[in-house]
């Protein structure tokens, strides 16, 4: 190694893979996983979060999974916490997810067509 | 028993090694501890060669021979049962361990059997007291012992290779 | 680097390696294939957690989740319920001991609440074979820094505001050592690394080693860079492998990565290092003892000075820190002398690593500021003694330190402290003893130790121990006298003075202080001739008690030496003192409960 600079390129790079270890607070993006979340899709919804949260290399998001939040038939589920605020979105796609990491998380507006609230109106 | 461990095959490998560590400063050590991986143990024969490779009197390598405790003249058993003596291990009763084990076969803690099968060893401290007490047969690790398991282990290597 | 969802942290110290770790984490892999987790979920081999009384143990995260003694038939369970549906299996999770209650996050472990993590902050939190993980926590940073922005002097002059005392056992001031050894002459310097951690009941150096070996090649080149050395040696106990092997692939993965070698980070500075294996000699953790051992002689200590910092290895100076002392340095350099002093008490600055074992509910390691009391190490991290035992001393500093009963468990640990109570630190085994420990035969221990590792150099150490040695083997087997008490002590006190290395003068302190604290235990057993604790043999009866004896015989059957006699239905059984050879069989026979020991 030649230089800092060489150093800190490294740091970066490995502090993406072991942020999950170390991160309090910041956003918890629930993924409903249970049985019927699993049947109803909810594996393809976690990998796009993976994926584009990663993409866009968000910092303070952790990704985690949960039991059957208890409305099987809106899964797949997945609740968003930040702070003391809470969101459910229901009956997601790959493709609302991702969505909803460019609008919720990263402009911090309410994909209001995917929560619960306009659901079951 | 018979020297078979002196094989041609083996003073070439050792004769590698001196080989390599011809030029190291403070190389008696390493040599020695490699010599015994191939051989098992240190006899005079190995030591021999040895000074002659590296060109340290027979004198100091016998001397650093029977210093160190881990280095052995004679070959140990096919299995060595080191039960470990430490601390945190003696606290919680490795000592009636021990004294089982040696009425068992016949040996004092330090002592290889007759038939070169077994080799009971009180050893320094592993350092995996969380386990204590403790203690190994070659590889195989047993942890949390009480006394009535020390039967069961011991007969199941007496009958193994027999 | 592949990113994961979550992260399996997986024990592989040599406490959870012993109970099957590694099988577990071939598990887990298979699985995870199996499950087509494998892309979401990473399995990480760790180093020591520190609690190892609890292991095997898995971390999950980003949960937290703190499983406890693992098995490998555990491991369908944690990945079908946990990783697959989210589930945190609650009947794996680890109980605390004291309060019986399920912790779910490894942050609200009792064990972890009162430590403070600066050596081992890196120990079950990286994959120690991983460089990349080391550098993402920070590692390398400190050697950046000090190469490309301090002069040697600035780095000593860190070492020594920080108030570092050597974590070996003596306690020196660290960076006084560093300024010794940048001033003396040499053509050649050296920095070598003691981790002959041969102290029976310590194993913080291989929990460092096995756990964040890099922490150790880091530090050893900025103190190569402090003093003007080039070139390392770390001394490893050969009893330890694993430790051996993870540092191997630590320096390998610098060399690769330029962090060691030549020109480092392009400033023209160049250091390597290379591993020594000792071959089972306690002496060897003695300064001058170990050096000989490098220089392949017999591991015997030497007059002091020169100083190792003057004529060291190979005669040339040498810098010799102990493992838990260079893994403080990275980090006060990176926070600052200031940092690292605010922490401890007034003569001792920082944390300390304690293995903690014995009779004590959470045998482990646990790092505590310099100034927590013994209470709070024992009850608080500790959890206590098990079984509702009492208390009876805490052996601190291995067979060069001294028992301390339970009146001084408030005082705060740090070296001059300990030394004041006729212990010491040592290297930091804490071994706790409790009612059931005979404080004479724990005595008697430690000199069997210290006997069988003289190294026979000088007279006082080489005669001595063995005389202390046959006055203890006197005094429980119930033969010693008053005289043989007095004697032991003169001895003693002799040895400790007249001694040439730390072996001989400290290895009298466990009979000194067991004397001096328990001196009735002593008494008991040649005025008594009785074993408080019940457990020098030649010193127990058993005795049958009559008024529970039912006169079934099954004691007098299961006699080795028919030194029990009565008659079967009619006779209260009785046992001959004189032919009992105390097996303790009849005890364990008798259905009644009808022999005592005492």
């Amino acid at each position: 190694m030649k230089s800092i600079a060489e150093l800190e390129a490294i740091r970066k790079r490995a502090q993406e893979g072991v942020k999950l270890r170390s991160e309090k607070g910041g956003v918890r993006v629930v993924v409903g996983m249970a049985t019927c979340g699993i049947a109803a899709g909810a594996r393809p919804v976690m990998m796009a979060f993976v994926e584009e949260i990663n993409k866009r290399e968000l910092k303070n998001v952790v990704i985690t999974q949960t039991g059957c939040i208890g409305a099987c038939r809106l899964e797949p589920m997945v609740e968003v916490y930040q702070g003391e605020e809470k969101i459910t979105y229901v009956k997601l796609t790959a493709e609302d997810a991702r969505k909803i990491v460019a609008e919720h998380l990263v402009n911090g507006r309410v994909v209001k067509e995917c929560t619960i609230g306009a659901y079951e109106k | 028993m018979a020297k078979e461990y002196l094989t041609e095959e083996n003073f070439k490998k050792l004769d590698e090694v001196i080989e390599h560590h011809q030029h190291q400063q403070g190389a008696l050590m390493p040599v020695l501890q490699e010599a015994q991986e191939i051989f098992g143990c240190l006899p005079i024969e190995v030591q021999q060669r040895i000074s002659e490779g590296i060109q340290i009197p027979m004198s100091d390598i016998y001397g650093v021979v029977t210093f160190y405790s881990q280095f052995s003249l004679e070959p140990k058993g096919e299995y060595t049962i080191s039960v470990c003596m430490g601390t945190a291990c003696y606290v919680r009763g490795a000592k009636p361990i021990v004294e089982k084990i040696a009425e068992m076969l016949g040996i004092a803690p330090g002592e290889t059997s007759a038939d070169a099968k077994f080799s009971l060893v009180a050893t320094r401290c592993i350092g995996a007291c969380g386990l204590a007490p403790i203690m190994t047969v070659n590889e195989n690790v047993y942890g949390r012992l009480v006394l009535e398991d020390i039967p069961e282990i011991v007969e199941k290597y007496q009958k193994e290779g027999s | 680097m592949d990113l994961y969802r979550s992260h399996v942290l997986v024990c592989g110290g040599t406490g959870c390696a012993s109970s099957e770790s590694g099988r577990i984490i071939d598990n887990f892999n298979e699985l995870l294939i199996e499950h087509g987790l494998d892309k979401e979920v990473k399995i990480v081999k760790t180093g020591c957690f520190g609690l190892c009384e609890a292991g095997p143990v898995v971390v999950v995260y980003p949960e937290g989740a703190f499983y406890s003694m693992i098995k490998v038939s555990d491991v369908p369970t944690i990945v079908e319920e946990h990783l697959l549906k989210g589930r945190i299996v609650t009947d794996l999770l680890y109980k605390d001991h004291t309060t019986s209650e399920t912790m779910n996050s490894i942050d609200e472990v009792g064990f972890y609440k009162k430590q403070r993590r600066v050596a081992l902050r890196n120990c079950g939190v990286i994959n120690p074979e991983s460089i990349e993980e080391y550098i993402a926590f920070d590692g390398y940073q400190a050697l950046g820094n000090v190469l490309t922005e301090m002069s040697p002097n600035q780095v000593i002059d860190i070492v020594k505001r920080s108030g570092l005392r050597g974590r070996g056992g003596g306690g020196f001031p660290t960076g006084t050592k560093w300024e010794f050894t940048q001033k003396a002459v040499g053509d050649l310097k050296y920095v070598a690394c003691n981790a002959d951690e041969g102290d029976p009941g310590a194993f913080m150096d291989r929990s460092v080693l096995e756990g964040d070996p890099h922490a150790i090649v880091e530090a050893m080149a900025i103190a190569g860079y402090a003093v003007g050395a080039s070139k390392g040696f770390v001394y490893v106990r050969a009893e330890y492998p694993i430790a051996v092997k993870r540092l191997q692939i630590a320096i390998d993965q610098a060399k690769e990565n330029g962090l060691l070698g030549e020109d480092i980070f392009g400033t023209g500075f160049n250091f390597d290092m290379e591993i020594r294996l000792g071959a089972g000699a306690f002496v060897c953790g003695e300064e001058t003892a170990l050096i000989a051992s490098i220089e392949g002689k017999r591991g015997m200590p030497r007059v002091r000075p020169p100083f190792p910092a003057v004529k060291g290895i190979f005669d040339k100076p040498t810098l010799l820190n102990n493992v838990e002392t260079f893994a403080n340095i990275p980090q006060i350099i990176l926070k600052g002398a200031e940092w690292f002093a605010s922490i401890g008490t007034e003569k001792s600055k920082g944390t300390k690593v304690f293995a903690l074992a014995g009779k004590i509910n959470n045998t482990g390691l646990l790092e505590i500021p310099m100034g927590t009391t013994l209470r709070e190490a024992i009850y608080d991290v500790g959890g206590g003694i098990p079984n509702g035992k009492a208390f009876k001393a805490v052996q601190t500093g291995g067979p060069s330190g001294g028992c301390i009963p339970a009146e001084y468990l408030d005082t705060p640990i740090d070296y001059d402290n300990l030394i004041a109570l006729g212990s010491m630190m040592g290297s930091g085994g804490m071994i706790v003893l409790d009612e059931d420990n005979c404080m004479v035969d724990v005595a008697r221990f430690f000199l069997d130790f210290t006997e069988e590792e003289s190294c026979g150099k000088c007279t006082p150490c080489r005669e001595g121990t063995k005389r202390m040695h046959e006055l203890l083997d006197k005094i429980v087997d119930g033969k010693g006298t008053m005289d043989d008490v007095a004697k032991l002590e003169t001895l003693a006190k002799t040895i400790k003075g007249a001694s040439l290395c730390g072996l001989g003068q400290t290895a009298p302190n466990p009979v000194l202080s067991t004397l001096k604290y328990f001196r009735h235990e002593y008494e008991a057993h040649v005025l008594d001739h009785k074993c408080p604790a019940g457990v020098c043999s030649a010193l127990l009866q058993y005795l049958v008690v009559p008024d529970l004896c039912k006169k079934c015989g099954i004691c007098a059957a299961k006699c080795p030496v028919n030194c029990i006699s009565g008659v079967k239905g009619k006779e209260v059984y009785l046992i001959d003192q004189d032919k009992c050879i105390k097996c303790g069989a009849c005890m364990d026979a008798c259905p009644f409960k009808a022999i005592k020991k005492g």
